[in-house]
């Protein structure tokens, strides 16, 4: 940690400790909606993010792994009446041993390629849902009631509830994707990202990394599912498309591959700017579309780009 | 086997729609190494301008229907070759120094741009060219009847193909366009202009998707502001499974993702169709994992 970072650190916590509090400001039930939704897609960009950004490789399909997690929970709690959070852990590993089985035979494509197939992994698990496959997931209209989580015999059943456990697990999940940047784990990634070549050739086995990557941004993606399941009671396969795919690219880039910070600044901007917008109406998307182009731009490295690794002289060495 | 019969002309008129698409992706990718996620956009622009030029403004007619088609197409490729230009000078010109990331994010951008600009200029409800443009005249093909219009669009593109393929590799431009896909830098050092190379794609790429967007209009009738999503992501996996960057791969992989895609329907199932296609592009990908026809590109070490 530099000297930079500790004079920001303060005013950073007093954001996030401020952040907190949002609910007691008063804000209506309709804003804490949207809070918790950017707070869901805060979740998917940040795990999209150790896949994309920081293993480099171009995944457009994270919704499919999403699509997963929330399925998993929906599944369970309808024809095994499981309570809501028991699914969590389920969801992830459902959602990361699916990530395990698709993503093993592409993982060596290369950029465009690897993104068109994982474009049409998002399709055939859409399909798939459609085609009411296994005969559980209810076909298009999806699955119908899902529960509220219960915490301790707490039912989470407003805004607010939700507010703190979605912002509570991103908070968790910062701080673990936190760790695992500045892990040996994380240098393997980038060091992936940079040059494939070169890392295969100092002895990083750049196709395990790689498979390690996706299935950790998947099993995160599995665990949002389960949020989005209870909180939206409802799933259905055209929550799972390629845009929402698309949004959470979008979200990745646009905030800045590889910094946290950036990506969680992305979701704000992505799914919060058009709601500010909203007396614009049709022509909403009209003006965003236009925006993704003037930010890509200007800020063609995106908002806040990862600043390089720095590391600290031991002190005999600094002198 | 009648059956066999009519769903491969179907699946053959498809795939030359797709290939015409999927031209304009490989093209761009060729020089630029860029997804124009915006191109399907382009392809439903072609056919909405093909819609108000024949049906809005009655060009059929006027002039009778044969020359009002003829007519159309051309003014139609004429505006997508100027809409393509646009948008290579917005939306894709100022980030050529950038990373590839950006570049795309913008292209989707451009993509979501133009997607709801076309929906608010014609509305969000579809449209349909009318059904009695043409005569509904069958043919018979191996003693099976199949709707002649199909036979003339697959026929129509190949003759395109044609064209473009005796464009790049018989005329000038055509040798400055393989050179500057090739190594940009060096065809700089040989005088070719990669600027102007550049914007030449980025003309002949979307008036190929415009031309694809009048024929799938007078072809199946329906047209939706969304369309152009789902084509788009069709032609660009043709692309992808011929080999992206390769001509000649585009227009196999076009054909061959339309047959696919028809028999699949017809034997296997129709609720699964679109799933059959990446199916088969994820099982061309893991055998070949440049496609069918790869550009033969080094692996810098």
């Amino acid at each position: 940690m530099s000297a930079a970072a500790d004079k920001w650190f303060w005013p950073q916590a007093a954001l996030v400790a401020l952040f907190f509090c949002a609910p007691a400001f008063g804000l209506g039930p309709y804003w804490l909606e949207v809070l918790n939704q950017i707070g869901l897609y805060a979740l998917l960009a940040l795990s999209l993010n150790i896949i994309l950004g920081h293993a480099g490789m171009f995944h457009m399909g994270h919704a499919a792994f999403f699509a997963v997690g929330a399925y998993t929970t929906g599944i369970l709690y309808t024809s095994y009446g499981w309570p809501i959070l028991c699914t969590l852990p389920l969801a992830g590993l459902a959602a990361g041993i699916f990530a395990l089985l698709v993503a093993a035979p592409i993982i060596h494509l290369r950029g465009d390629y690897l993104l068109v197939v994982t474009i049409g992994i998002v399709e055939i698990v859409r399909i798939a849902l459609v085609n009411n496959i296994f005969g559980l997931t209810g076909g298009a209209n999806g699955l119908v009631g899902i529960a509220r989580p219960v915490i301790f015999g707490f039912k989470l059943t407003r805004p607010w509830h939700f507010f703190y456990l979605i912002w509570g697990f991103t908070a968790v999940s910062l701080l673990l994707f936190h760790w695992l940047e500045n892990s040996r784990f994380g240098r393997a990634l980038n060091y992936i990202r940079e040059d494939p070549v070169a890392a295969e050739g100092i002895g990083v086995n750049t196709t395990r990394y790689k498979l390690m990557a996706f299935v950790i941004g998947a099993v995160w993606a599995g665990f949002a599912g389960t949020f989005y399941a209870s909180q939206m009671r409802t799933i259905s396969p055209g929550s799972f498309n390629f845009w929402e795919s698309v949004v959470l690219f979008t979200i990745v880039i646009l905030g800045g591959s590889g910094n946290q910070k950036g990506v969680l600044l992305g979701a704000f901007l992505v799914v919060g700017l058009p709601e500010l917008f909203r007396s614009l109406q049709s022509s909403r998307l009209l003006f965003f579309g236009a925006a993704l182009v003037l930010m890509m731009i200007f800020r063609p490295q995106g908002l806040l780009p990862p600043k390089g690794r720095a590391y600290r002289l031991p002190p005999e060495v600094a002198r | 086997m009648e059956f066999f019969i009519q769903q491969l002309i179907n699946g053959l008129a498809v795939g030359g729609i797709y290939a015409l698409i999927a031209l304009g992706y490989t093209m761009v990718y060729g020089v630029l190494k860029l997804i124009n996620f915006a191109h399907g956009e382009l392809f439903t622009l072609g056919a909405y301008l093909g819609f108000t030029l024949l049906v809005s403004w009655g060009l059929a007619g006027t002039v009778g229907v044969g020359p009002a088609i003829l007519i159309c197409m051309g003014l139609v490729m004429l505006l997508s070759a100027l809409a393509g230009h646009v948008l290579e000078r917005a939306a894709y010109r100022p980030l050529r120094k950038s990373g590839r990331l950006s570049a795309v994010v913008s292209a989707l951008g451009a993509s979501i741009f133009l997607q709801n600009a076309i929906m608010l200029i014609w509305g969000a409800k579809g449209l349909a060219y009318p059904a009695d443009l043409l005569p509904r005249v069958m043919i018979s093909i191996a003693g099976q009847p199949v709707p002649l219009i199909r036979v003339v669009v697959f026929v129509s593109s190949l003759l395109v193909m044609l064209g473009l393929y005796f464009l790049i590799n018989r005329t000038r431009i055509g040798m400055a366009i393989r050179a500057s896909a090739i190594d940009q830098g060096a065809a700089k050092l040989m005088g070719i202009d990669v600027r102007q190379v550049i914007a030449i794609v980025f003309m002949i790429g979307p008036a190929l998707g415009g031309l694809a967007g009048v024929m799938f209009g007078i072809c199946y009738g329906q047209i939706t502001f969304t369309m152009g999503q789902i084509y788009g992501l069709k032609a660009f996996t043709a692309a992808i499974i011929g080999g992206i960057g390769n001509i000649p791969g585009a227009m196999l992989g076009g054909i061959l993702l339309g047959v696919i895609e028809a028999l699949g329907a017809a034997y296997i199932s129709m609720s699964w169709k679109d799933a059959i296609t990446f199916f088969a592009l994820i099982l061309i990908l893991v055998i070949r994992p440049t496609g069918i026809l790869p550009e033969r590109v080094a692996e810098k070490l």
